[in-house]
């Protein structure tokens, strides 16, 4: 992770001092909450021009979680589709198996540095409930993860890792009981253990500052990417394609290029039963309004009255009615471009890449994969696009199975 | 022109008493209820009443107001709901005051500007937006005020001493301390805390100061009545609702009126 000093060229420079994405982003948190969000952002500024915190960092991250993960030329698919080639960035291979962990890392450790004794996460698919349990284990911290319901009994597999790992789940019956509803507990939880708890949030929403460190956490992603296209390719991509579900991985891979021309960046959406059905996580998208929930401002699934709608999506991980402020601002000012990818686009997609390319992909990471799969066709052979493959798929494998009316 | 809300305080004030402010969610257990028992809580003894706009994810709420909030959206009530409700109130009851509380979303989606002109139309008094701390605060506020809403903020036992005054500085009417670290509902107060924490509050503002979580009946009332200018109830009173409609209005009255009595045994 480079963050110091900016290069000449860097002219993006987000979010103003107040966590603020242009009209997006902000702290809309109870009062109690402010102190702790302010303490926070005192120590991450600390923390990242703190040479030995980052060389901390880029350790765990090295000999950890196994980085710098492969850039792959996935030579197989891409003939089959007949037009750009396809390079994967390999988050999956990364210890837990996804890109959750490169931001539990930089957050557990900041919470060692500010002496927090106990960390609580929420949790979607239970990946980043996985990777927080991990690094939980890994630092000797006592861990409560709060997962709906719903997604207990979807991603029994990651319910039964965290608990493998000494972390507490608890299973949130309010709300819809997925991942919103996660986040709200997690929430009253941090607000009563504010002295002795640090919130990891797992991905880059929530109050200022969590959208910002968050995101440089996850940078890592397209550091590297840059660096791999320039070996192996000779020059930058033309598309760089990210699921976004909240949208770290997204965020992640894109920042680094956001100065960078000519590189287009599309964030992938989970379309669910398809955005005209109304019943889907694909905010932006749908182009929903601007709204408040869970800290920050912005486009949000919501009903006239200001409701929060339930939403909808085949991947855990991706069914959440928001998404990180710093996407609706790269929406507004053109930078990205966001499209959705319905459940059975992704599922067609997750199939290919196994067949094709042997290797499993999470359900969410193939809704990036279903749009490069039309995205392909429609460009030359010469031109290149990235995915970033932000998890593998074992997790899903019972879901799949279910589809296939297999019971496992 | 002083608001319905801050001449309560200043009569209360001359007459040596405390406030006691009730709250209810709007549309539970369902929404013909709402006024009926807003007119109960005043004969209770209500000075002033905290009225609960249901929202989606109430972030800050214990188990209670959670399912309160669940029991009203069933019906569907909207914040265009809630005013209509304060209209309705204000026929008969010119007198006490009404402050919004809930979240930011409704309201943002409903827009400031009409959100303020709707809700000053009906009567409405105040407005606590729990999620709208003073960072985001100040051109929300400015359009409450200028529809002459008072805009009610929360102190926390988090809240530096400056920060309090910065507050004091944004908000009219009165300013709702939060007992304890936690959400609503919660079960421990610690009034040795509470009363330090008064005297510290009271050098950085003015502004009367309602305490309010974890105050759940006649003797909590009364000793937080020995150090704050106003006494908050919430999830005690929800709870009441919570067993249905069945003689609510006098379960409601009995039970507020013996908190009353309670406060009013202390005299400033
Ligand atoms: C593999 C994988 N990809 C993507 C996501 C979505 O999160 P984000 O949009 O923050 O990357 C998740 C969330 O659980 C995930 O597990």
């Amino acid at each position: 992770m480079q963050m110091a000093g900016k290069s000449a060229e860097q002219t993006y420079d987000m979010p103003d001092a107040h966590g603020h994405f242009g009209q997006f982003g902000g702290i809309f948190v109870a009062e109690t909450l402010i102190p702790a969000l302010d303490e926070l952002r005192v120590e991450y500024e600390k923390a990242i021009a703190d040479p030995e915190f980052m060389a901390e960092f880029n350790y765990e991250l090295k000999h950890y979680v196994g980085r710098p993960s492969p850039l792959y030329h996935a030579k197989r698919w891409s003939e089959v589709l007949g037009g750009a080639q396809i390079y994967l960035k390999r988050e999956d291979l990364n210890h837990t198996g996804a890109h959750k962990v490169n931001n539990t890392i930089g957050q557990v450790l900041l919470a060692r540095r500010m002496g927090k004794k106990r960390v609580i996460a929420e949790t979607g698919a239970g990946q980043h409930g996985v990777a927080t349990a991990t690094v939980a284990a890994r630092y000797g911290l006592e861990c409560v993860v709060y997962m709906g319901a719903e997604d207990v009994k979807r991603q029994a597999p990651n319910v039964f890792r965290m608990k493998l790992l000494g972390a507490k789940v608890v299973a949130v019956e309010s709300g819809s009981k997925t991942l919103k509803d996660a986040m709200n507990e997690a929430m009253r939880d941090w607000v009563t253990n504010v002295d002795s708890t640090y919130y990891i949030i797992g991905t880059c929403a929530g109050p200022h500052p969590y959208p910002m460190l968050v995101r440089d956490f996850q940078s890592v992603i397209g550091e590297e990417c840059k660096v791999q296209c320039a070996e192996q390719v000779g020059r930058q991509p033309d598309a760089v394609l990210a699921c976004v579900g909240g949208g770290s991985n997204a965020i992640g891979i894109f920042y680094p290029y956001i100065d960078v021309p000519g590189v287009r960046l599309i964030g992938v959406e989970a379309g669910g039963y398809g955005v005209e059905t109304g019943r889907h996580a694909a905010p932006l998208t749908a182009n929903a309004k601007p709204g408040v929930l869970h800290g920050n401002r912005t486009a949000l699934m919501q009903d006239e009255n200001g409701q929060i709608i339930e939403t909808h999506s085949i991947s855990a991980g991706l069914d959440y009615p928001g998404v990180g402020p710093e996407h609706s601002y790269l929406k507004e000012i053109g930078r990205a471009e966001y499209v959705a990818a319905n459940d059975d686009e992704a599922i067609a997609a997750f199939h290919d890449l196994c067949r094709y390319e042997g290797i499993i992909p999470a359900l969410e990471s193939s809704h990036a994969l279903a749009y490069a799969k039309k995205l392909a066709p429609t460009l030359s052979k010469d031109q290149v696009i990235v995915v970033n493959l932000s998890g593998r798929g074992d997790k899903d494998i019972p879901t799949l199975a279910r589809l296939s009316g297999i019971e496992l | 022109m002083a608001s319905r809300i801050q001449n309560i305080f200043a009569s209360l004030k001359a007459a040596g008493r405390k406030a006691l402010i009730p709250y209810i969610t709007a549309g539970d257990p369902n929404p013909g209820a709402t006024v009926g028992l807003m007119h109960a809580l005043v004969r209770g003894g209500a000075d002033i009443i905290e009225l609960g706009v249901p929202f989606s994810d109430p972030m800050a709420d214990g188990p209670v107001i959670q399912k309160a909030a669940e029991r009203a959206l069933a019906f569907g009530v909207s914040l265009r709901q809630v005013i209509g409700m304060v209209a309705e109130f204000r026929k008969t009851d010119g007198k006490t005051p009404v402050v919004l509380m809930g979240y930011a979303n409704p309201i943002e989606a409903m827009g400031y500007e009409v959100f303020s002109a709707l809700a000053a139309e009906a009567g409405v008094d105040g407005v606590l937006t729990v999620d709208l701390p003073l960072e985001e605060a100040v051109e929300r506020v400015a359009t409450l005020k200028r529809h002459g809403l008072d805009p009610i903020f929360l102190l926390a036992p988090t809240t530096p001493a400056q920060r309090v005054a910065m507050i004091g500085e944004l908000a009219s009417g009165y300013m709702y301390y939060v007992s304890l670290k936690g959400v609503t509902g919660a079960a421990h107060l610690d009034i040795d805390n509470v009363a330090d924490k008064m005297r510290q509050l009271r050098h950085n503002t003015a502004l009367p100061i309602g305490v309010g979580f974890g105050i759940r009946d006649a003797e909590s009332a009364a000793a937080v009545a020995k150090v704050a200018d106003a006494v908050i109830i919430g999830s005690r009173i929800v709870q009441e609702l919570e067993q249905g409609e069945s003689g609510l209005q006098d379960r409601l009255v009995a039970f507020l009126s013996g908190v009353r009595s309670a406060v009013d045994a202390v005299r400033a």
